[in-house]
């Protein structure tokens, strides 16, 4: 039991080029702190610096309140789960997970007695004696784990630990780290670059770009209240549709139509940095939208029409793609994000692309002209200079950080709310179906 | 796949063909070894006097016994050492970015082609001066020398295969990199080390160049070097009996060691690993 800083965190290799650059991070006790990103923001660099498998150039990592810079791995008291598993294909399942164990010197009576107990938690007992060639994808991924937990370490660290497994099995073996993680209450970090894995296994996420941090917040923290440009769109599946937006006294007049910004909102933005700035980019959450028939109380929001290019069903609700005549908005960030899902090879269009979560009970077809709705009350505004978030907090002080923000303070652990206290129930918040893989 | 009854032809005559080819040369000394030494010379490739009065020769003659002995204390002793320097060198090759890492593994490759003939009078003089001539070590050294870089070469891409997180793993489980090396690694190159150990060993028991040079007396002779010395039944004969003898003794070894380890060599340990 630890927990772990990084204290201005740095990697720096031989060609000058940083893959971690001043990172600081505080992991409390028992807290299971993800890393996101997408790849090569350096968030597995950041972990195996923790591991010690990668020097540390510049900063300071503490264990349990131990600089540890220059320990080696063995000497951390750390267990890793790696992305391929890393099994030895020479031992028997057994073996494996007692090898740690065997290498401290430990009796072989109670190196059984730990490896039954570690077999037990994970339904091992009936293959302790096979090797891993002979097991299955999540039995290999379930010995991987056991040969973490058999030692009882200070702290796990996992890396890519289920993009190894098909879809279905990992939804199984989410809801089984957590449970493992849960019983020992060891200190976790885990690396993904999946945002679904993020929202629903961590206490808290740290979101990376570039090697550095982006945010640093609960999952619902991270949805609702987005740093920047780059944490909005990576956080969300589908991800926040983004328009250009001019603010003009109270109300904002966007692509899609003229809204007046609701009070809390204008609170926050006046309390955020942009001051009195009009060009903003307006990011809205696909769930904030609706089919305008099944909305009764439409003054929260504006009503508009489009042409739904493509219709898809979830069976509990619709993804509706359309398109909105309008300057594309264009930012460093967004064009990184779309870079890393692949959208760059996409043909561009003319205009905006959006998408829409709609109710399953909507009529809407396939190529029809629709009339939509959508609510004002969660608008997302960011810079186009700098894609920060121009919306200040008023409720809780000072948790939007800059991305190179002081050290983040160490918070203890809190469960994920699905859907915080201030939003209504028509239509709130939905973070996204835990299976919808990214 | 199905093959037509003409294909199934061709290729069963192609197989025999390449069957007979290497097949002929291994009976006809076989033959050879078993006729008597008035009719090893009468050109039939049956013999017409069976013999086993060649091989009593051979073991008989104090020549043929103690060069066994040095061919096998001397080539275990070579190989040995090779495979064991060999596999530390390719170990680094393949883990470790250093600076000349290319020029050592080119260079180990130019060692390889270079004609080994030309070296053999330099080294007979040196080791006259210093008095390795006609010793076990006076061989053994130039075969671990001549086998290193082959060696080196095979067990290095054996070791490029291996996951380079099995090594990370070891290192977090607590494992020192002597542990990590002992424990997970060679056990997993394992089929990489026999295979080296094999032809590094065939290597040096067929050597001739270096064994005739180097040797003059049953001190240090090898088989291959002994044989060319066998003196006939009487001065008019010729050994022919006893080196056809000779030849298929010295063979049993090494198709011993290889039919041994085949299933070794063959194998792939590294299965199941890392997925994929």
């Amino acid at each position: 039991m630890a927990e772990i800083v990084l204290e201005h965190v740095t990697k720096r290799y031989g060609d000058g080029y940083e893959a971690v650059k001043d990172m600081n991070l505080d992991v409390a006790d028992g807290e299971f702190m993800i890393l996101v990103g997408p790849s090569g923001c350096g968030k597995s660099t950041a972990l195996r610096m923790v591991a010690g498998l990668e020097d540390i150039t510049d900063g300071e990592l503490k264990i349990g309140g131990k600089v540890v810079n220059d320990r080696a791995p063995k000497d951390r008291d750390i267990a890793m789960v790696f992305q391929n598993y890393a099994l030895y294909p020479h031992m028997t399942v057994a073996e494996n997970m007692g090898f740690a164990l065997k290498l401290a010197k430990t009796p072989q009576q109670e190196i059984d007695q730990k490896v039954n107990d570690a077999a037990q938690i994970l339904d091992l007992q009936e293959h302790l004696n096979r090797k891993p060639a002979n097991l299955s994808g999540g039995q290999r991924q379930r010995v991987a784990m056991g040969r973490a937990i058999v030692r009882n370490p200070s702290a796990f660290l996992m890396d890519e630990p289920l993009s190894n497994l098909d879809a279905k099995l990992r939804v199984q073996m989410r809801a089984e780290i957590s449970r493992i993680q849960q019983r020992f209450e060891t200190t976790t970090i885990y690396v993904t670059h999946d945002q679904t894995e993020a929202l629903t296994l961590g206490d808290r996420i740290a979101v990376m770009r570039a090697g550095a941090l982006q945010q640093v917040g609960s999952p619902n923290e991270l949805y609702t209240r987005p740093n920047n440009l780059f944490v909005a769109g990576f956080i969300g599946s589908p991800s926040m549709n983004f328009l250009p937006g001019e603010i003009d006294g109270d109300q904002v007049k966007l692509p899609i139509g003229t809204v007046r910004i609701p009070d809390t909102l204008r609170q926050r933005l006046q309390a955020g940095p942009g001051g009195g700035r009009s060009g903003v980019i307006v990011g809205l959450r696909p769930e904030d939208f609706e089919d305008a028939s099944l909305v009764s109380d439409r003054d929260r929001g504006i009503a508009f029409t489009a042409k739904i290019d493509v219709l898809e069903s979830m069976g509990s609700e619709f993804y509706a793609y359309f398109t909105v005549e309008s300057e594309r908005v264009s930012s460093q960030e967004l064009e990184e994000l779309a870079h890393d899902a692949g959208a760059a090879d996409l043909p561009t269009q003319e205009g905006s692309q959006l998408v829409a979560r709609l109710d399953a009970a909507s009529q809407v077809r396939q190529g029809q002209e629709t009339e939509l709705w959508f609510k004002s009350e969660h608008l997302h505004m960011f810079d186009p200079e700098t894609g920060k978030s121009l919306l200040g907090s008023t409720d809780r002080g000072g948790r939007t950080s800059a991305p190179a923000a002081p050290p983040q303070t160490a918070q203890s652990p809190q469960p994920a709310e699905p859907t915080s206290g201030t939003q209504q129930q028509s239509g709130g918040t939905k973070l996204p179906p835990p299976d919808t893989a990214r | 796949m199905r093959h037509t009854p003409r294909q199934r032809l061709g290729w069963s005559g192609a197989f025999l063909i390449i069957a007979v080819c290497s097949l002929v040369p291994v009976l006809w000394i076989i033959f050879l070894s078993l006729k008597t030494p008035a009719t090893a010379t009468d050109g039939s490739f049956i013999p017409h006097a069976w013999t086993l009065s060649n091989y009593s020769d051979i073991f008989n003659e104090g020549i043929f016994t103690s060069a066994l002995r040095n061919s096998i204390g001397i080539a275990l002793i070579a190989t040995a050492l090779a495979v064991v320097f060999a596999s530390a060198a390719a170990y680094a090759i393949a883990r470790l970015n250093f600076p000349g890492k290319q020029l050592i593994l080119s260079v180990s490759l130019a060692v390889v082609v270079f004609p080994q003939v030309s070296l053999v009078g330099p080294l007979y003089n040196l080791w006259r001066t210093i008095g390795l001539y006609d010793t076990w070590p006076g061989l053994i050294i130039p075969y671990m020398t001549f086998a290193l870089p082959l060696s080196i070469f095979v067990l290095s891409s054996f070791f490029r295969e291996i996951p380079w997180e099995l090594e990370q793993a070891a290192q977090i489980d607590g494992a020192t990199p002597f542990q990590a090396f002992r424990k997970v690694i060679a056990p997993l190159a394992t089929p990489g080390i026999v295979t080296t150990f094999i032809i590094v060993f065939i290597i040096c028991w067929n050597d001739f160049i270096f064994a005739i040079s180097l040797t003059s007396t049953t001190r240090a002779e090898t088989v291959p070097a002994a044989i060319a010395q066998f003196p006939g039944a009487s001065q008019f004969t010729q050994p022919i009996g006893d080196i056809a003898a000779a030849a298929v003794v010295v063979t049993i070894p090494v198709m011993i060691l290889v039919l041994l380890f085949q299933r070794r060599i063959v194998s792939g340990l590294t299965a199941g690993a890392v997925k994929g």
